[in-house]
């Protein structure tokens, strides 16, 4: 018991960052190795199964990276450019959506937590509100708030929340339920209100369950924006430019590639930072780092 | 046993079933003076836990009454009037050692200062004086059971209620605290109620030992323990602490529970 309290492994953050560094590198090493492997040896052997290989299906990698200081349009800018003005249009909408979705989510939760009627009463229909394409709502929700004044931008934001409040509202829930049931009965031998227990006990002890699914709701507030623009015929953000690039594939595959690349970075950094808050903030409690 | 003006408990024919038609208890009357030490004691399954609980107002008997400083037990949960230690310590994780103490401080409405003053007192109390900041997994199990009878004394409860809170330690951690229990009974001239299936816990602890039956949980003999105080290693020593060891024993071998041969490897 005692030796079990004290021997949580100490942690050497600066070897674990090196040798963190060193199998990222290993591992996207490995993985270009795998994209031009299967290429070269898939086009040179001129196999078709499970799928034919050439340079629109599968560009090489290096030309990827290349697109990105290409002009667009004869003249213009480079596409870098382009896309890291869509990027930051992209990231503002999944950020709002996110902070939209994580608060309804979690609002949700506390709500439904309270009372086991509405709990049983509720789920099924946040569950069915999942199974519902976003591309089918998102029509309603553009036009709907358009015609109130809201900018498109905004309303993508409430698509990508839509995705987002439901990891939030479901773990949530879970770890509001989770409370150790003597640490309730010590609140109880306190005489402490409802709302006592819901702030000092149930509300903390879900804090690494909340993480856990906003680690989730992160990557899903950028694909939410992304896949929002659409219909909201959005052009300024990475959804209008995978449209645009969508058009030109057979033409100029890379664009699209190097746009993909861009909008699986936003979705990493989105997740980093939720990671390296939950760090901070549960900083270290052994069983709670997941 | 006659109500007088110093009783903190006063169990009157208390019996609880369960839904499953299990009977966790059946018949139980028993009063507890101020400044008492009880023990529970008894095979698992004999109630032992499930009286603590009930005492606490934390489940409801299905009959019978529990009167705690003159009131029923579900006023005495409101005042409040138990500190209650589990087997486990039920720290708060993401408070720090002072912070789990002054819990029950910030429920009652105190104000900073003097929940202050009080964790610091609790933890000199504990002999956890520097461990303020830390949090409570970086403690070992010994420290954390401390903690959390400092947190369950924090409030001058009038009643300290204790489920086998040693019985998740090792032997030496469990007869280190026993001992420091008893300083802080001496201090804190609280009246505490406790569950154990250690025998020699339970007689080195007591004032009294309650023996318990199974199946219906019932009380099978009361035994007063009359070794003098204030009670230090030499006790378990004493050959009357084995004589009242004994007693306990064989009246738990009259319930049926043990063998009735003296086992010595048992303490």
């Amino acid at each position: 018991m005692d030796d079990v309290a004290t021997s949580a492994a100490p942690r050497t953050p600066g070897l674990g960052v090196a040798r963190r560094l060193g199998t990222g590198v290993l591992v996207l090493a490995a993985l270009v190795g795998l994209w031009e492997g299967y290429k070269w040896l898939w086009q040179t052997a001129g196999w078709k199964w499970p799928f034919a290989v050439d340079d629109v299906t599968m560009p090489h990698l290096y030309k990827v990276v290349e697109a990105f200081w290409q002009p667009t349009t004869t003249g213009g800018p480079p596409l870098i450019r382009s896309l890291l003005d869509a990027t930051w249009f992209t990231g503002k909408e999944a950020l709002a959506g996110f902070l939209l979705g994580a608060l309804i989510g979690f609002l949700i939760a506390v709500v439904l937590s309270q009372s086991r009627f509405l709990e049983r009463g509720l789920v099924p229909y946040i569950v069915a509100s999942q199974t519902v394409p976003i591309l089918a709502i998102a029509p309603m929700v553009v036009v709907g708030l358009g015609s109130k004044g809201v900018a498109g931008w905004k309303a993508v934001a409430v698509l990508a929340a839509y995705l987002t409040f439901f990891p939030v509202a479901i773990n949530t829930l879970r770890g509001l339920h989770s409370v150790d049931p003597r640490a309730l009965q010590l609140m109880h031998s306190y005489a402490a209100s409802r709302w006592r227990v819901l702030w000092q006990l149930r509300v903390p002890a879900s804090v690494p369950y909340i993480f856990t699914a906003l680690k989730i709701s992160a990557t899903a507030s950028v694909i939410g924006a992304i896949i929002g623009e659409a219909p909201a015929s959005i052009q300024n953000g990475l959804g209008g430019a995978i449209v645009n690039f969508n058009q030109y594939y057979s033409l100029e595959p890379t664009f699209l590639w190097a746009t993909n690349v861009v909008c699986a970075a936003l979705g990493i950094v989105f997740f980093v930072a939720v990671a390296l808050t939950e760090r901070l903030v549960l900083r270290g409690a052994p069983e709670n780092i997941a | 046993m006659s109500q007088s003006a110093d009783t903190v408990v006063s169990i009157t024919d208390v019996s609880k079933s369960f839904r499953t038609g299990v009977t966790a208890l059946q018949g139980i009357s028993l009063d507890i003076r101020q400044g008492e030490f009880v023990s529970l004691i008894g095979p698992s399954g004999c109630g032992k836990s499930t009286l603590l609980r009930i005492i606490g107002d934390l489940i409801q008997p299905s009959s019978g009454s529990v009167i705690v400083n003159g009131k029923p037990a579900h006023q005495a949960r409101l005042d409040p009037d138990y500190g209650i230690v589990f087997q486990d310590a039920v720290l708060y994780d993401w408070r720090t050692v002072a912070r789990n103490v002054s819990l029950p401080l910030e429920m009652l409405g105190w104000d900073r200062a003097r929940r202050r003053e009080r964790v610091k007192e609790m933890l000199e109390l504990v002999e956890l004086t520097g461990f303020e900041s830390n949090r409570p997994w970086q403690l070992s199990g010994g420290m954390q059971q401390r903690v959390s009878i400092a947190r369950a004394l924090s409030f001058d409860p009038a009643l300290l209620l204790m489920d086998e809170p040693f019985g998740a330690l090792d032997e030496m951690t469990r007869e280190r605290l026993n001992m420091e229990l008893l300083q802080i009974w001496e201090k804190a001239r609280s009246t505490v109620v406790f569950v154990t299936h250690s025998i020699p816990e339970a007689v080195y602890l007591s004032t009294r030992v309650v023996v318990m039956s199974a199946r219906p949980g019932q009380i099978a003999d009361v035994i007063d323990v009359d070794l003098p105080q204030p009670r230090t290693a030499e006790t378990r020593e004493d050959p009357r602490f084995f004589e009242h060891v004994t007693a306990v024993r064989e009246a738990l071998a009259a319930g049926g529970h043990l063998p009735s041969a003296t086992a010595p490897e048992l303490f």
